[in-house]
């Protein structure tokens, strides 16, 4: 196991190094200019923008900067933002726990949700309750998450006043009332993004569930007089999940993408909006920065992804 | 207006026959900023007289939490470095200049004690120096006091190209020397009519030498203060997360008695105008929001809610539309638009002449824009029309009709005019955003009642704005026969501002597209009259010549303006903000008082 794990990993960087290549190439080929906002400033004079360049050493061959980039990266140096003029890392930690609060509960709800009524639905197939669901789970992945973020904030808090639709890292009060404050912001989003991801799962849940749930072996199982909870939950359920495992593992980080949206309307400062600023400002090192670190999640999700599989499935060796 | 006249209407203020705003909003309408009023009412010995702030409460603290919001979020919080209004802005919480501009063009003391004048001596006579008093007994937040010592070290600062400041234009040709603790005399390398640049309103703000002394040049941006601001402002720095929050706690040793009036301040970050106009106007969630862009309709619905209201300030920005001197369409040694040709249509005045006219400003202004633009005839008027409150500019189908008929340009079966097999047809871009479309088609629909096809093209804002020399699509290269935008006028001095049409700043490619000069429009006279006005030392006179510059331009139909765009923001309504047109919104942070 730890051998296999060892040898995903060697494999994982040739890959990871791939990945920061072509960022950079890409991101230095990309039109736009970090200080272009200077230039149309008639106030600054081209020698400021010419020290900013020299300083942040903007105009040497890419092949240069993409070494200094590497071998900085390797000592933990990510990079300076032209925007905020601080260190790249500080920026992406203040932002990586919001992110995982918001993200991180949403996927929970979303599997709280998808898995009791995709099994439930799939046990029933074609029942009033399977058509509902899937009514409610077609509709949830069709409506994008910008629409629904601002049909909940039209309702919540235009209309009835109940929750705000701004999102504050520093309410400043203590105790229990700061805990409620930061959950009351915290609902729209998080229901926003989880029943987004709940209504796919619910769909993979149920079809996973549904191959096997008429396997022979899960006859036997009942044959043998087992209770139905027992053979769903030991023998059906966790069969049923290999699949579902690899679509939430590949989710992820796709879900750090998609909160993006979110993250704007509900002004979240997560990692997403500091992508989407930093593009908009050709701030490269933090675009740089944000993409290599979603390149990250991927691959690891994946080895991760992997490793449960044995777990569930131990006719699956790691040899 | 020539210099007489403007000479008879300062009379008439220094008599009180006109009011100190009507003279400063006559000086707007034809194209000087107030702080250029201003300075001219000074210099004829009325003073600057800057209109009491009002402010009720009696003792500092009290006021709870503001909250501000901004939907472009601050990135960093040193000033010298602050590139967008946003940064600028949440800089002004911390650091305070030595003087601002308020809306009718007065400077306002903050660190400086008195405002220099001729009469306090602190204007030489040459025109080459200036004596700023400083003001006494203020701290900086971290109880070390603030002397002359800090504002000359502002300057060395700045003008070092190796810190890469961009207030450096401000800094780098004047010299600062200390008199005493508190008084500093800025030189001039030539007489300087326009004296408060350096150390006043947005690139005015001091930081302390203390905490940056060790920071000047190549290593500026490893000072750690650069996101922890320590300043004299009424608000002391508690938190910063780039991209995102500003957080903000009273200054109990502000140097203003009973301010600041809120025990903490907060700027949020991020979203749209649109949801940022909600929070403040319709939910209440906060007290102020900043830059408006949203349109009228809109804003009214959302103030119908009656949480909030929106406040309107004059600025200099003016949105126009520009029609290209050079032909887009030839190249002249590989380069389009070359200077060394002529529009094959515009050339002709007729053609011009009728543009003018069938540009339905007042349309414009009601349909689109309401409350947030103001038709505007700017330079377009002879002197006495400009006397008048109620400029008036033409809009006459029939007219440009009989013009283009008399020029020789006849209508085809098509209904498209055309004089030696040339049609009138024009391609006209902006940049994406609804108001610009709508204008567009207002435009195209006239012009099509008067014989001239208009083909309309819209480009994406970050393409049609980007520096990017590779681009045909960017507003400088201007590879279209018209267009429209937005001109700022952020600066004080409209010496900056009227550069944009001077013959060595057309945008070329030789110098990538960065000359200023977009619509390619050349003449001697304008010239010869800016070069003078740089160098002439009486206000007046200089208004004089800026007006004449710009009636230059316009009579010449090449640039039409449309709309004055003023500084739209959304307040709370029971929240005084005082805001200024020529200064940072957050300018007047200490005097913004909740009332109850």
């Amino acid at each position: 196991m730890g051998k296999y794990i060892l040898r995903r990993l060697m494999t994982a960087l040739p890959s990871l190094l791939g990945i920061s290549l072509i960022l950079f190439v890409l991101l230095a080929l990309a039109p736009g200019d970090p200080f272009g906002e200077l230039a149309n400033n008639s106030n600054i004079p081209p020698e400021v923008r010419a020290a900013l360049r020299v300083k942040f050493g903007i105009d040497d061959p890419i092949f240069v900067r993409y070494v200094r980039w590497l071998v900085a990266m390797l000592q933990g140096d990510w990079g300076f933002s032209f925007a905020s003029r601080i260190d790249v890392d500080k920026l992406i930690l203040q932002r990586v726990p919001t992110t995982l609060f918001v993200v991180g509960s949403s996927q929970i709800l979303a599997l709280a949700v998808a898995l009791p009524v995709g099994v439930y639905a799939a046990m029933r197939p074609y029942s009033i309750f399977d058509q509902i669901a899937n009514t409610f789970a077609f509709i949830g992945f069709s409506l994008p998450t910008f629409f629904t973020g601002l049909l909940l904030i039209l309702i919540f808090s235009v209309n009835l006043g109940w929750l705000p639709f701004v999102y504050r890292t520093d309410i400043p009060s203590g105790g229990w009332h700061w805990y409620l404050e930061y959950f009351k912001q915290a609902i729209m989003p998080i229901t926003v993004l989880g029943l987004f991801q709940a209504a796919s799962y619910t769909r993979y849940v149920r079809s996973a569930v549904l191959d096997v749930i008429r396997l022979d072996y899960v006859t036997t199982a009942r044959a043998k007089g087992l209770n139905e909870g027992k053979v769903v939950i030991k023998h059906v359920v966790r069969n049923a999940l290999i699949p579902v495992v690899t679509l939430v593992a590949l989710q992820m980080p796709a879900v750090f993408g998609g909160a993006i949206v979110t993250e704007q309307i509900f002004r979240i400062p997560g990692i997403g909006s500091l992508l989407i600023t930093s593009i908009l400002a050709n701030d490269t090192p933090v675009i740089m920065a944000v993409t290599f670190v979603f390149a990250c999640l991927v691959v690891i999700f994946n080895l991760l992804a992997d490793i449960i599989y044995g777990w569930l499935d131990p006719r699956i060796s790691y040899g | 207006m020539k210099e007489r006249e403007l000479r008879d209407l300062i009379a008439e203020v220094k008599t009180g026959g006109l009011s100190r705003r009507a003279f400063v909003q006559r000086m707007i309408a034809v194209g000087l900023t107030a702080p250029m009023a201003g300075m001219m009412l000074a210099q004829s010995g009325v003073p600057m007289q800057a209109a009491e702030i009002p402010y009720k409460p009696t003792r500092a603290g009290g006021g709870g939490l503001l909250k501000i919001l901004y939907w472009q979020a601050p990135t960093l919080l040193n000033p010298h470095f602050a590139v967008g209004t946003k940064d600028q802005d949440a800089s002004r919480v911390f650091y305070e200049p030595l003087a601002g501009w308020d809306g009718d063009g007065n400077l306002m003391p903050v660190l400086a004690a008195e405002v220099p004048s001729k009469e306090n001596d602190g204007l030489a006579e040459d025109g080459r120096s200036v004596i700023w008093k400083l003001k006494r007994g203020v701290k900086w937040h971290d109880s070390m006091p603030f002397t002359a010592d800090d504002v000359v070290f502002n300057w060395e600062y700045a003008r070092t190209p190796e810190t890469a400041a961009v207030s450096i234009a401000s800094y780098k040709d004047i010299k600062v020397e200390k008199i005493d603790d508190f008084a500093v005399r800025v030189i001039f390398p030539k007489p300087t009519p326009f004296w408060a640049d350096a150390f006043v309103g947005t690139y005015g703000m001091i930081i302390p030498k203390h905490l940056f002394a060790e920071y000047i040049g190549g290593k500026s941006r490893d000072a750690p203060n650069n996101s922890k601001p320590v300043g004299t402002g009424p608000y002391m720095f508690d938190d910063f997360k780039p991209g995102d929050v500003v957080r903000a706690k009273l200054n109990p040793n502000y140097h203003i008695p009973n301010r600041p009036h809120f025990d903490s301040l907060e700027i949020k970050g991020g979203g749209d105008a649109v949801s940022a106009a909600r929070a403040v106007l319709q939910t209440g969630e906060y007290d102020y929001a900043w830059n408006m862009q949203v349109e009228d309709e809109i804003l009214k619905r959302l103030e119908a809610a009656g949480k909030g209201k929106v406040l309107i300030v004059e600025t200099g920005n003016v949105e126009f539309m520009m029609l290209n001197s050079t032909d887009p369409a030839v190249e002249v040694d590989g380069e389009r638009a070359s200077v060394k040709t002529k529009h094959p249509l515009f050339s002709d005045p007729a053609v011009r002449q009728a543009i003018s006219l069938l540009i339905d400003r007042t349309s414009i202004e009601k349909f689109i824009y309401g409350r947030t633009a103001a038709a505007t005839a700017n330079f377009l008027n002879a002197p006495e029309k400009v006397r008048s409150k109620n400029t008036r500019f033409e809009f006459n189908i029939e007219k440009a009709n009989a013009i283009l008929e008399a020029a020789g340009w006849k209508k085809g079966g098509d209904g498209i005019r055309a004089k030696d097999g040339k049609p009138l047809k024009f391609a006209f871009q902006t940049s994406i955003n609804a108001p610009r479309q709508k204008t567009q088609a207002i435009i195209k629909q006239a012009c099509q009642k008067a014989g001239i096809d208009v083909e309309l093209k819209s480009v994406v804002a970050s393409v049609f704005f980007s520096s990017d020399a590779a681009n045909p699509d960017t507003y400088s290269h201007f590879y279209c026969d018209a267009q429209e935008y937005n001109t700022t006028m952020t600066q004080a001095d409209p010496s900056f501002f009227m550069n944009q049409y001077l013959s060595w700043q057309v945008a070329t490619r030789e110098n990538k597209f960065q000359g200023r000069n977009v619509s390619r429009w050349r003449s001697t006279e304008y010239d010869a009259i800016h070069k003078q006005a740089d160098e002439e030392l009486d206000a007046v006179k200089r208004a004089a010549m800026y007006i004449k510059l710009n009636d230059l331009v316009v009579s010449d139909n090449y640039i039409h303006p449309l709309l004055r765009r003023p500084k739209v923001s959304a307040v709370a309504g029971n929240l005084s903000a005082p805001l200024s047109g020529w200064d940072n919104d957050l300018w007047q942070i200490p005097n913004w008082y909740r009332d109850t």
